[in-house]
């Protein structure tokens, strides 16, 4: 019987199917928005990729970046976190208050700013797997008690991050900022943790099919639980970053960064599926690389900041239709 | 070697199994059958650890364990293949196969290792199609069955676990598994195997164990006991006849088919008369389940001619009186949330027509009377959620009722009534085409069997043709 | 109806707590007055629940509702023939807001969650570089008289509420709430019955962009024009779906529910008004009392409410 519909050999994973992937995508319309700044901004008599321009935009992405990477964990493991940007504001006032100025106090607040953030990753975490609360809602809820919190406790600024500190906000190690650095590193730690750990491995399991992942002994509770102590301190990091480059705490350094919807708007357009299971760091990179480029671009040009929103809206679900398409496409 | 003694288990207050005995040997392959809800899978679920069992010891080579979690019930030596695929789409072979339990090197996942012994189990089973690199959703759904397999070995297993795992199988594919499980019994491996198909238990089992409503009635050596008294020790009285006899009333043609053809089918030439129903057989992937929904709109036909008219979309299938009972009932089938009268409903809302006043009737009609209308069909049995599917489309008063594997995972004794109604429907002058991938089934409820290959039509046979000279013209050999 | 009666219960104590602190709650100007200030967030929250059900999000009611109150203080200017026209725009506007996150996410098929936030960040960026950054122009009388005014007694914005909660009740009991109710269910199967699943979830985004519009007129009135006017209402309405027992992910829920946990989260709002509790601990006690009430719900049916497929054939 064997010699019968022997079923038709599997598409191998070739270099066409390869340049299909939304990541190879992503970074081909990276290289052209930059081709394409270069003439606009040239035709408007500037120059485009100044080492001002690429230290902006290195400076710019840092702390979306820091805090999208993060994103990915949870949106990998088919979960999501609204709570970052509030988060952020914490963990920069927690950081300011501690450090009040003095160089010897650095440790001690960075250390507890690692601490809150974890903790309220194990709460957003606990809430959704033991309290089954869609993450949608349990990280909406946690977002609204820290602020709260936040609102209660402070009108503004508050706290002093000694001159030491603020290094991480401003120098930079020849033309590369060190906040762009500390991204990198926390991108090359997720990539690792991603590609090469069996948390990571179990991150795809999970937000791929969860009950796959439950039958095949995973226990999927702890790893939702990790994506978001990982998340939050992803954006405890990034608190840190702005702390440091405000040179205080601020209880709105979060929200009006827009980091909660701009950090998940930034995974999904680095061609990670808001599903789950599917996608990667790499994309995000590219995905916050593309926000930042485009912020630059407009700056440069020196359109109303309003337009960028409208632009950055556009952008980002056309990006999602084009790789909706590609997938169709695949299958059929 | 593994020994469940006194096995009970309720959810939700519901007593699911009580006082299960179940003993497996070493190189053996058990079957455990029994109807739909007499507690297969869920016993099934209580050896693999997915829940631990209420009451009752489970014993492995003599010595009681309990397992808490799948994991240990692992690390044990027991592996499952479930019904459904539980793979990850995205993910390559090698991962599936390692899933939750990566090797790891110096605190990092050791690839190498992983894609090494997957290849080496694949070589073993002879598969070079593919290989340990490879993502899943790329693979045909046989390949993805044999991954399963290979998951299931990788763990060196002592005791297999298959849960009606020919169900997404076709014919030949099923050769390839009895194949495996005959190399898994030379290896001292024990197989407990689930199916509903009893030439499957009568062709591999040594020992078979008969389920009713959560007890165990008999365990039995398979050479003493007929099909016949097999089903009866299942449902507990005696079926008599198969199926329900034919009726050779054929009346006039309510669809013609003339070259008709799509990306999947080609040059098909099928006629469906009022009063008679037509078999469609054929391997997987030979276009049975396309030519059905090709008919129904679904996935139209591009080329040729289709009399009355040649439909573009599911809505211009159901106003040319055509409905589709769906191969997959939960996913294509139903709304399992809503109400069985929403469900039934469903159709006559969605083109704004259709008989709503006689849905009662409808639903006594096909014996459904007794349950609430306003139940949610998740709680429904699988010949009951199967007869709201069909009374669906009933209300349409269709002239033409195509029917994809119409009775798959259902249990025997709901098997005969869909037979007996599939039969009256046609007795009062429906149309009716039947896909099935159980030959006996396809062969005792069809007027004429239409077999397809590669998306053609192979040939056509008359009623009470023979299992082979269906599987000839599927297979194309020279016939 | 049966999964409505938490909420209820939920509500009965709130209000109960209510009228202790303030006896005048339970008379009916008060309690008009309480459902005055409800009526847009529970129009809102009809609204969500049409895209909810069907299986969807719109994130972008919040930056609409903005957006209306917005244009219509700039076009009307204190111009009171302008009322009718612009009211008319609003409409038309939040009409085709809907329309536009619908076609995308059927048609184009990217989440409506991103789709429907590129909706948000559009509406605001593009809002303020209309009116330049501020809000300009003002409201004519006519128009603030639905948000203020009243029929005797009866403010205007609790009639526009019943006539609407009306309304949504009978469009879910209607063939397009049934077809909407299956699509969130089921979409393949609804799309293999004949239902024009694309068309029915457009018509869910358009009534959500509807509610929109008509919880901007009310708001407008009410509150005044501010840019922050809808800030954070997609995040409210959607909570009050939720609240209502109405699942994400769709298929399950009813209007009433829905729109008496809109009536809940503003109750809850009155409440701690009333205890003294500052506007900002207030988000506090908002986030604990949201998670707890969900996780109430999901901890209450464990299995029965989130069966996985694994575990369909275990009951077996």
């Amino acid at each position: 019987m064997d010699l019968l519909t022997r079923a038709r050999g599997p598409a191998r994973g070739g270099l066409a199917a390869h340049l299909r992937e939304p990541t190879q995508v992503l970074f081909l319309a990276l290289l052209g928005l930059v081709a394409a700044g270069w003439v606009l901004v040239a035709l408007d008599g500037g120059q485009f990729l100044t080492l001002e321009s690429v230290v902006g935009i290195q400076q710019r992405s840092a702390a979306l970046g820091i805090v999208a990477v993060g994103q990915t964990l949870v949106i990998l493991a088919g979960s999501l976190d609204l709570s970052v940007a509030y988060l952020i504001s914490l963990a920069s006032l927690v950081a300011a208050e501690i450090m009040a100025g003095q160089d010897g106090n650095i440790g001690p607040a960075v250390a507890a700013v690692l601490a809150v953030s974890a903790l309220v990753g194990l709460v957003n975490g606990l809430v959704i797997t033991r309290l089954q609360v869609h993450a949608f809602i349990a990280t909406l809820g946690v977002a609204l008690i820290i602020r709260g919190a936040l609102d209660h406790l402070y009108d503004g600024p508050a706290g002093r991050v000694p001159e030491s500190f603020q290094v991480l906000g401003y120098s930079r190690i020849g033309p590369v900022p060190v906040s762009a650095l500390l991204w990198a590193g926390v991108a090359v730690l997720a990539w690792l943790l991603l590609s090469r750990t069996r948390l990571g491995y179990r991150i795809y399991a999970v937000g791929g099919d969860e009950e796959v992942a439950r039958l095949s002994g995973i226990r999927t509770g702890r790893v939702v639980v990790l994506a978001h102590v990982l998340c939050s301190v992803c954006a405890g990091v990034a608190g840190l970053l702005l702390a440091a480059r405000l040179g205080a705490g601020a209880p709105t350094v979060g929200t009006d960064g827009g980091y909660d919807l701009e950090s998940i708007a930034a995974v999904v357009l680095g061609g990670t599926a808001l599903a789950g299971g599917k996608g990667g760091v790499a994309g995000t990179v590219g995905g916050v690389l593309l926000l930042a480029v485009l912020d630059s671009i407009f700056n440069q040009l020196e359109v109303n900041s309003f337009v960028k929103d409208v632009v950055r809206g556009v952008v980002i679900v056309v990006a999602v239709a084009v790789y909706a398409r590609r997938t169709r496409g695949r299958r059929a | 070697m593994l020994s469940m003694r006194g096995i009970g288990k309720s959810f939700l207050g519901v007593r699911v199994l009580s006082g299960v005995d179940l003993a497996v040997t070493a190189g053996e392959v058990h079957a455990v059958v029994g109807e739909n809800g007499a507690g297969k899978s869920t016993l099934m679920k209580i050896v693999c650890g997915v829940h631990p069992p209420d009451e009752g010891t489970i014993e492995l080579d003599g010595r009681p364990v309990r397992f808490g979690h799948p994991l240990e019930a692992r690390r044990s030596g027991i592996a499952i293949i479930y019904q459904e695929f539980n793979l990850l789409p995205e993910r390559t072979v090698a991962e599936n196969v390692f899933l939750g339990r990566e090797p790891v090197r110096r605190g990092l996942v050791d690839r190498a290792a992983m894609e090494e012994a997957t290849a080496r189990l694949l070589g073993e089973l002879g598969e070079d199609a593919f290989g340990p690199r490879d993502v899943v959703k790329r693979l045909p759904v046989a390949q993805q069955q044999i991954v399963e397999i290979v998951k299931a070995l990788s763990v060196d297993a002592r005791l297999v676990v298959m849960d009606e795992p020919t169900a997404a199988l076709a014919e030949h594919e099923v050769e390839s598994l009895y194949r495996l499980i005959g190399r898994l019994r030379e290896r001292g491996v024990a197989v407990l195997y689930i199916s509903h198909r009893l030439r499957e238990v009568f062709d591999l089992a040594d020992r078979v164990t008969v389920l009713k409503d959560g007890s165990r009635v008999t365990t039995l050596p398979i050479g003493e006991v007929t099909p016949a008294e097999l089903i009866r020790l299942m449902v507990g009285r005696d079926l008599g006849a198969y199926f329900p006899p034919r009726s050779a009333r054929a009346g006039e043609v309510r669809l013609r088919l003339r070259a008709a053809g799509n990306r999947k089918l080609r040059d098909i030439d099928l006629d469906l008369r009022a009063g008679e129903i037509v078999g469609i057989a054929g391997l997987q992937g030979s276009g049975r389940s396309e030519l059905a929904r090709a008919i129904f709109g679904a996935e139209p036909f591009t080329t040729g001619e289709m009399t009355p008219a040649r439909p573009r979309s599911v809505r211009e299938g159901v106003a040319l009186g055509i409905g589709l009972v769906t191969e997959d009932r939960k996913a294509e089938g139903l709304a399992l949330r809503q109400s069985v009268r929403d469900n039934v409903l469903l159709v006559a809302r969605a083109v704004g027509a259709g008989n709503r006043a006689g849905v009662r009737d409808l639903l006594e009609r096909v014996r459904l009377a007794p349950v609430r209308r306003d139940q949610e069909v998740r709680y429904l049995s699988g010949g009951n959620q199967q007869k709201v599917v069909l009374v669906k489309w009933l209300t349409m008063a269709p002239r033409v009722l195509l029917f994809d594997e119409p009775t798959r995972g259902i249990d025997v004794g709901a098997k005969a009534a869909v037979h007996d109604l599939m039969r009256e429907l046609a007795d009062d002058g429906m149309a009716i085409m039947m896909i099935s991938s159980e030959l006996p089934e396809l062969i005792g409820m069809s007027d004429r069997v239409v077999v397809l290959r590669d998306g053609r039509v192979a040939g056509t046979l008359p009623a009470g043709a023979s299992e082979e000279a269906v599987m000839r013209l599927a297979a194309g050999e020279a016939a | 109806m049966r999964r409505a009666l938490p909420i209820l219960a939920v509500l009965a104590a709130l209000l109960i707590a209510i009228a202790l602190v303030n006896p005048h709650f339970l008379e009916p100007a008060g309690f008009l007055a309480f459902l005055k200030r409800a009526a847009p967030l529970v129009i809102l929250a009809a609204g969500q629940y049409f895209v909810i059900v069907s299986g969807e999000f719109d994130l972008s009611v919040g930056s609409l509702v903005t957006a209306e109150v917005v244009i219509a203080a700039r076009l009307i200017d204190g111009d009171e023939s302008a009322t009718w026209p612009v009211l008319a725009l609003l409409v038309v506007t939040g009409l085709l807001v809907g329309l536009v996150n619908g076609v995308v996410t059927t048609r184009l098929r990217v989440p409506s969650f991103i789709v429907t936030l590129g909706m948000l960040l559009i509406l605001s960026g593009a809002v303020f570089l209309w009116t330049g950054g501020a809000p300009r122009g003002a409201l004519s009388d006519g128009f603030r008289v639905f948000g203020r005014g009243g029929l005797g007694p009866v403010p205007w914005s609790v009639l526009i509420l019943l006539v609407l909660g009306a309304t949504a009740i009978l469009l879910m009991r209607a063939d397009f709430g049934r077809t909407l109710m299956a699509v969130g269910d089921n979409e393949r199967a609804a799309a293999l019955s004949g239902v024009r699943v694309h068309r029915v979830k457009i018509f869910a985004f358009m009534l959500s962009g509807l509610a929109a519009a008509v919880a901007a007129i009310l708001l407008g009135g009410f509150a005044g024009v501010s840019a922050q006017v809808g800030q954070g209402l997609e995040f409210s309405a959607i909570t009050a779906v939720v609240l209502g027992g109405v699942a994400l992910g769709g298929g399950r829920g009813s209007v009433p529910a829905a729109m008496a946990g809109a009536v809940t989260l503003e109750a809850l709002f009155t409440l701690l008004n009333l205890y003294g509790i500052s506007g900002a601990l207030e988000f506090t006690v908002q986030g604990v009392i949201i998670i707890a009430a969900v996780s109430a719900a999901a901890v209450r049916l464990p299995r029965k409410s989130t069966p996985r497929t694994g575990d369909a054939h275990a009951a077996s």
